[in-house]
């Protein structure tokens, strides 16, 4: 015990000497979460539409001014032809096409029934998507307004309607921010804590001074803890200074208990400097730790369910995300700061998230040599 | 004769198809002065680098306070202090904090730390940089500190892989002084060095040519036996028949 007291007083020591680590501390956490939530957002906004009028009709115009007014589309230009408004799309100047035919307030009127054609430039997927669908949406109010304006009511309605109307639980706004911030924070956290972990042993490795350590009698769990302790600490900072941001600028206070998030974030914290450990076991030079580290933490990222889920990954990849500790924090995160979730139900993933800090730190301990 | 405190019986480290160090033999007596001398190249840190329990050998023996260089290299690292070629206290910590640190690491009681670290301190005249950066020191000194800090927890044995490297002529003179005295305390030196006047000053020396010892005796019987008028003339003799080098 003694000996580790000695280890962690110059861990401490040399950490707050390190200017340039303290203020990535500190204000690394402030400056991504203030910025990041804002651009990660999914609501696609600014779909430049063109429209090919072919009507003419007061009817089509009323369509078109209904869609220019949704807020959600801008009227990039008005052309004659299909032709015509095609190097639109080409030059990526129009998201949407949308093509009114002749005679389409005449056909609406008389025949009851009306296609219009709409051409979505598919390269960005998601804002095509999303446009043709805001699109129809759109439409579909229009038609159903023309309809009680032009078509008698009957006594029965001929056309059975189901009629969905759904209920946002846990973020009734469906406010992205509540979304992506307990998500961002869980990757700041882990970022922190995996890359400074991974760079310590090896800087020692590679300025010389693990030598002398090796030389002592120090034993290796020692040696591991010291360096384990000190960052575990730093990481409970991070993610303190990550939740006060949060409350502030984004009013989000965990439903859920804060107890629960740092028992979890506790665990989890012990899993990913274990890993960092271990990468700067394995390497001799800072450069090889923090290229090593960068290929995980993307995979880690990406598939951690930050931006796209999870469920809707191929089979394989979520096989691979049960072995990603980052899916763990992010699902966790957001379980308790959105729905509330005690540790009861968090218990499958603290156990999982337990068994990595486990065998990580004890692979790490095992592979630091303190003889070649 | 008392038992040596450090024995090796054809100690051999490859590396690869590479024989880096190649069955050597001999035996350092207790508060010896020993000189390990040897071109750039010929095995010396390797060899060293085994007897300190930080390389485990190829082939042959070799025990070092008693202690196997096999199996017991943690007793080993209790018994023996180390110095490497490159300076290795923390440059970011005191000199009062790195002295803490290894006095601590070595398990002296605080108390223990406490005296030494006044002692070693007056002894080395560095009351004014005791609490400045190790960083910032000149060479000199750190070379100065870095032995000291080797034998805080008296070492049977300390080894110094080459020690005065690139310092000054009073500088290393002083550090002789240094080695001097703790041998003096009993402590067994263990020294590398590439200068011919420090070689004089060991009880005993041997010389290394690719891999091998090719000379084992004290600074005048190889001078005899050479028929040389100089350690320098010596090493010059034996290192020409070198094949390796950097």
């Amino acid at each position: 015990m003694r000996t580790l007291r000695f280890l962690l007083q110059k861990e401490f020591k040399q950490i707050f000497r390190n200017r340039s680590i303290l203020v990535m501390i500190v204000v690394m956490p402030v400056v991504q979460l203030i910025l990041l939530p804002l651009a990660a957002n999914y609501e696609v906004k600014n779909i430049n539409l063109c429209v090919v009028d072919r009507d003419h009709s007061s009817t089509s115009q009323k369509l078109v001014g209904k869609i220019a007014s949704s807020g959600y589309f801008k009227l990039t230009g008005n052309r004659a032809t299909f032709k015509e408004a095609f190097p639109l799309m080409e030059t990526d100047e129009a998201d949407l096409i949308l093509e009114i035919p002749a005679g389409f307030e005449r056909n609406l009127v008389r025949e009851d029934e009306q296609k219009i054609f709409v051409a979505v430039n598919a390269i960005n997927g998601t804002k095509a998507n999303l446009g043709g669908a805001y699109l129809a949406s759109i439409i579909r109010d229009y038609n159903h307004d023309f309809r009680v304006q032009w078509i008698q009511p009957s006594a029965f309605n001929q056309n059975p309607v189901i009629d969905v109307s759904s209920s946002n639980w846990f973020n009734p706004l469906l406010n992205y921010r509540m979304f992506m911030v307990p998500g961002i924070l869980a990757i700041l956290v882990t970022m922190i804590g995996g890359f400074l972990s991974a760079l310590n042993i090896v800087k020692e490795k590679e300025i010389g001074t693990i030598e002398q350590i090796n030389v002592t009698p120090l034993r290796k769990h020692h040696f591991i803890l010291g360096k384990l302790i000190p960052f575990w600490v730093l990481g409970n900072v991070v993610f303190t200074i990550g939740l006060v941001v949060s409350w502030i600028f984004y009013g989000i206070v965990p439903v859920g208990n804060l107890a629960v998030l740092y028992v979890f974030v506790g665990v989890y914290l012990l899993a990913v400097l274990g890993f960092g450990l271990l990468v700067s076991t394995f390497c001799d030079t800072q450069q090889q730790a923090m290229f090593i580290m960068y290929f995980f933490m993307m995979i880690f990222i990406l598939m951690g369910g930050l931006f796209t889920s999870i469920d809707s990954m191929p089979g394989w990849a979520q096989m691979i995300s049960r072995f990603n500790p980052v899916s763990y924090l992010i699902t966790v995160m957001r379980m308790v700061v959105l729905k509330g979730s005690d540790l009861h139900d968090v218990r499958m993933h603290l156990g999982m998230v337990a068994l990595f800090a486990v065998v990580l730190n004890g692979w790490a301990v095992l592979n630091y040599k303190k003889t070649s | 004769m008392a038992t040596p405190v450090i024995q090796t019986d054809k100690l051999t480290k490859r590396f690869g198809d590479f024989v880096a160090t190649n069955e050597i033999t001999f035996d350092v007596q207790p508060g010896e002065i020993f000189g390990f001398l040897g071109a750039n190249g010929a095995g010396k840190t390797t060899a060293m680098r085994m007897l300190c329990g930080l390389s485990i050998p190829s082939a042959g023996q070799a025990r070092v306070a008693g202690f196997d260089v096999y199996k017991q290299t943690e007793q080993i690292k209790r018994n023996i202090g180390y110095m490497s070629q490159k300076f290795s206290l923390y440059e970011d910590l005191t000199v009062l904090e790195n002295i803490n640190f290894f006095g601590g690491i070595y398990g002296l009681s605080n108390a223990d730390i406490k005296t030494k670290s006044e002692a070693l301190i007056g002894r080395l005249g560095l009351q004014g940089e005791a609490k400045k950066l190790v960083g910032s020191l000149p060479l000199g000194w750190k070379q100065k500190l870095s032995f000291s800090v080797g034998i805080l927890h008296q070492p049977k044995i300390v080894f110094l892989d080459e020690p005065t490297g690139g310092v000054d002529p009073v500088t290393r003179r002083q550090f002789w002084n240094l080695i001097y005295e703790a041998a003096h305390e009993g402590i067994t030196i263990f020294v590398t060095t590439h200068y011919m006047d420090e070689a004089e000053y060991c009880n005993r020396i041997s010389i290394m040519v690719d891999g091998k010892i090719q000379a084992l005796d004290t600074p005048q019987a190889l001078k005899q036996k050479f028929n040389a008028a100089s350690m320098d003339d010596v090493f010059y003799q034996l290192a020409r028949g070198a094949k390796r080098s950097e």
